[in-house]
């Protein structure tokens, strides 16, 4: 970290760059994003030292100073790859190309390493990767960066890999040095043993094995031989401590010499420009230094984070609002519902739907959903820090998509990209909003350096309103759904959908569009898991000009809603179980089956005695190639629900972390609960009403159900979890509501209006 | 701006600041103890939490010029027996996932236990729904805190 660089009396500018090939093909690279082979390990990714590993020592004792651990200073062994140091003091740190943001990829990269390598747990470190496309590109969008759930799908066997060459590395150096058959060494626990009584660490190998040859092919274990993947109680997370005692370091807490800290006087509308502005109060203030326009506004340079904040506050922008949204959200509502009566553009459509309803006879049920804005909020608000000389770059923050966040930074600065050093650092959660598809974090911090020009580092510091107000929502959203029901079968189902594209417009639009459609808006619509012969999902593509974004399941976060509160209204309305119902529907999904099963026998289902004032509702979703199921129990109070329990059964393939995997599904609980809950950003002529916690109020202590977890054994490949835990809780509070006599939820959040 | 000394984890800090800046910004900004996070700035969120006079204030909303000779304690400075329980617990468990808000949550997890040493449920609900986990790392904070002051009995 820079800021412990500077104690050490180093100055970030003399830190070279690592970043040898920087993708200057980078948005061409993003657009042909396709889903490579992730088993595939390049022998690229798996390079022999040379300059990279010599500055890969840089980083080692960063990693070690950032986690306040002893730093392993003097040890720049370097092992063969670079993905992995070893230290001559035996620990073992893995450069972890995903940003820990508190999804755990720090622990699961080391122990897929750990797990190959034959390590102990205790000699385990991670620290981020720096960026470098080439090195540490995400297997599963080519480019470096986070996302989609992914870190462990598309890591499982390259992170294997390398673990596994070290350790045939290690071993050869051994053999070499003991003068015995390698076949005649074993590892265990971080020691390499030879039957003649021969033992020694990695340590002290490190080096010769660096002169080893790089093996083609290293052999992988079989899983029965697993001793950390999937195991109970041997792994704990590698940044616990360093979390539990102050001493991590985020973004907000660089604190460099001569740094300024900026604030940003933003439009109060999406698309309002400033006109002009007056800086002279500004400028009285002590401690501000200077005040720039930028691209997204004026720009505050001061001496700390108060001097900015008055120096803000004391300025007099005019803005230009005749490009501004300025619509409302009762507005959109209203545009919305009109919409979602004509139809829209199929996504998907099978059988004769409007035919069947035709028909006659049965029981039609009519639904509409409606979704509001919501912002991430994670708890550290946005941020980022560059210090530039007018040619080298060096860029902090925590950065979800470095690729693309370093070619902005090199586009908007005039540097070359191999100039630029930036890393990622931990991050205060993200929910997607650290990752964006129009790179604005990267490019307003780059826009701010130039603005001041060469020099002092600067960091751009959103305060919670700006973070809240700042658009990159959740988009709002609205379904119309209409299912018939007969003879005991749902025969026939339509959704209608109104929402704002995220992908269009955004180097991502190739990947994920199809026919001028957004997956992301519709995903989880229009493949339901349900057996329904007669079914319809058509899309409004509506434009607004509020920014959109991934959020914490994307798309799932109302379709999730909209289908399984739908599909259990039509169960109920069939008059039948909400768990027989799903599952006699569902014979061409065994995985959903799985996880709803195993969900209903871990809560006790079918034969659960409630208390009175109590009831439970079901949901299943599966989202990135993991699926879950929750059973939620709640009464109704003042406050509105009250959800005192959740089981929760998940199927994401192979297990690798058991307890981070119920620690996602813990937190993907909560943050879903709070939302539907509660949480909302309406819009007031355009503007943004919620600006903080007590007008965006989110779940507190109080209000967090106790919650069971089972993980479903499965031998498919590993898929993620930080994700997939949020979409079924909405549902099923609202399934329970419905068993407790009252509607389900047709607008979001269920207890409106809650803090403002 | 104003002359001030703020007595932090037993050491004195001389400081040239705006009387109205917030503790936080003193604490983590003139004298460089980052642990304390800056979440909300309104006292919504905790993640500012320290100690001042022994009992846990939200430091973005206290001005600094009203700490006068107060003990001031962080997180970094954290040495009862309780604090120490805690922060073990807190490992343990495996509680933080982003982490930003533990800080926060510690201190009011530390002060819980300095002046109830058996809380139930409903103490912590009381005691820590001032801080706020956008992670929804309750469970395991509540586990954690039970654990501490399961570890202090004996």
């Amino acid at each position: 970290m820079i800021y412990e660089l500077r104690k050490r009396g180093t100055s970030a500018m003399n830190i070279r760059s690592q970043n040898s090939s920087v993708a200057t093909e980078l948005p061409q690279a993003i657009a042909r994003m396709s889903v490579e082979d992730a088993t595939r390990l390049s022998r690229r990714s798996i390079l022999k030292t040379g300059a990279a590993g010599l500055a890969l020592g840089v980083y080692l004792a960063r990693g070690g100073k950032a986690f306040a651990q002893q730093p392993p200073a003097a040890s720049i062994n370097i092992t063969p790859n670079t993905f992995l140091i070893i230290g001559s003091d035996n620990t073992v740190t893995v450069l972890c190309k995903h940003i820990e943001m508190g999804q755990g990829p720090f622990t699961g990269m080391a122990t897929l390493v750990a797990e190959e390598l034959d390590a102990d747990w205790s000699q385990m470190r991670a620290d981020h990767a720096p960026s470098n496309p080439g090195l540490y590109k995400n297997l599963a969008f080519g480019v470096q960066g986070t996302g989609g759930s992914t870190a462990i799908a598309n890591s499982f066997e390259q992170m294997r890999k390398v673990g596994a060459s070290a350790r045939a590395m290690l071993v050869s150096a051994a053999a070499a040095e003991w003068n015995v058959p390698a076949e005649e060494i074993t590892v265990e626990n971080g020691v390499i043993r030879h039957s003649s009584g021969k033992e020694g660490r990695f340590g002290e190998f490190a080096a010769k094995a660096n002169q080893q040859p790089l093996p083609e092919n290293p052999k992988l274990k079989d899983p029965s031989q697993f001793k950390l993947i999937g195991k109970e109680g041997v792994v704990k997370r590698l940044d616990s401590a360093a979390k539990s005692n102050g001493s991590a370091v985020y973004t907000m807490d660089i604190n460099e010499p001569d740094m300024l800290t900026v604030l940003i006087a933003r439009s109060p509308r999406f698309g309002g420009t400033v006109a002009s502005f007056d800086a002279s109060a500004t400028k009285a203030i002590p401690g501000v230094v200077d005040v720039k326009q930028v691209p997204m506004g004026v720009a505050v340079y001061a001496k700390g984070f108060w001097a900015a904040r008055k120096g803000r506050e004391a300025l007099k922008v005019t803005w230009d609002d005749s490009k501004a949204e300025k619509r409302g959200t009762g507005q959109l509502l209203s545009e919305f519902r009109m919409l979602s009566n004509t139809p829209g553009k199929v996504v998907k459509e099978e059988g004769a739907v409007d035919a069947e309803f035709a028909k006659g006879g049965g029981r039609i049920v009519e639904a509409e959903f409606v979704f509001p804005y919501l912002a991430h909020a994670a708890m550290e608000p946005l941020n980022s820090y560059l210090k530039w000389d007018g040619e080298k770059v060096v860029s902090r923050f925590g950065s979800q998509f470095p690729t693309p966040d370093m070619a902005v930074m090199a586009q908007v600065l005039g540097v070359k990209p191999e100039n630029i050093d930036l890393k990622t650092i931990l991050a205060g959660g993200s929910f997607g909003r650290r990752a964006q598809q129009t790179t604005h974090i990267a490019f307003e911090l780059a826009s701010v350096a130039k603005a001041i020009g060469p020099g002092p580092g600067v960091k751009v510091v959103w305060t919670r309103e700006d973070d809240m107000r700042g658009g990159y929502y959740r988009p709002f959203a609205l379904h119309r759904m209409r299912g018939l029901v007969r003879d005991k079968k749902i025969v026939a189902w339509t959704d209608t959908i109104v929402s704002q594209s995220i992908m269009k417009g955004s180097p991502f639009e190739a990947m994920t569009m199809k026919n001028g459609l957004d997956a992301t808006v519709y995903e989880g619509s229009n493949e339901i898991p349900y057996d329904v012969e007669n079914f319809r999902c058509d899309l409004h593509q509506v434009e607004i000009g509020v920014p959109v974004l991934w959020w914490r399941s994307v798309g799932h976060t109302h379709t999730g809603y909209a289908v399984e509160a739908f599909v259990d209204e039509l169960l109920e309305a069939a008059g039948i179980d909400a768990v027989e119902g799903r599952l006699a529907l569902m014979s061409k999904k065994p995985r959903h089956a799985g996880v709803l099963k195993a969900v209903a026998e871990l809560s006790d289902w079918k034969n659960a005695k409630l208390a009175p004032g109590r009831a439970r509702g079901i949901a299943v979703v599966e989202s990135f190639n993991t699926f879950v199921a929750q059973v939620v129990e709640l009464s109704m109070t003042d406050d509105g629900p009250k959800v005192h329990k959740v089981w929760c059964a998940v199927d994401c393939g192979v297990a690798v972390n058991p307890d981070i995997i119920r620690a996602q599904m813990e937190g993907g609980i909560g943050f879903g609960l709070g939302h539907i809950l509660y949480a909302d950003i309406p819009l007031e002529d355009g503007r943004p009403v919620s600006g903080n916690f007590d007008t965006y109020r989110s779940l507190r202590i109080n209000e967090m159900p106790e919650i069971e977890v089972t993980i479903v054994q499965s031998t498919e490949k590993p898929t993620g979890v930080g994700e997939p835990g949020v979409p079924p809780i909405g549902p099923a509070v609202a399934n329970a509501l419905a068993k407790l006599g009252l509607k389900r939820p047709r607008q979001l959040p269920m207890v409106p209006g809650a803090s403002v | 701006m104003t002359q001030l000394t703020l007595k932090i984890n037993g050491q004195s800090h001389s400081i040239d600041a705006d009387p109205d800046m917030p503790l936080l910004w003193a604490i983590r900004e003139s004298v460089g103890l980052t642990g304390t996070k800056y979440g909300c700035g309104v006292a919504q969120c905790g993640a500012c939490t320290v100690f001042v006079g022994g009992l846990p204030v939200r430091s973005c909303s206290m001005p600094v010029s009203a700490v006068g000779a107060d003990e001031i304690t962080t997180i970094e400075g954290l040495k009862s027996k309780e604090a120490l329980a805690v922060q073990k617990a807190w490992v343990k468990l495996d509680v933080p996932q982003c982490g930003y808000c533990q800080s926060g949550q510690i201190m009011s997890a530390t002060s819980l236990l300095e002046i109830n040493a058996k809380p139930t449920d409903r103490d912590i609900d009381l005691a820590m729904n001032g801080n706020i986990c956008r992670c929804a790392t309750y469970v395991r904070i509540r586990a954690a805190i039970h654990d501490a002051a399961k570890s202090l009995e004996g």
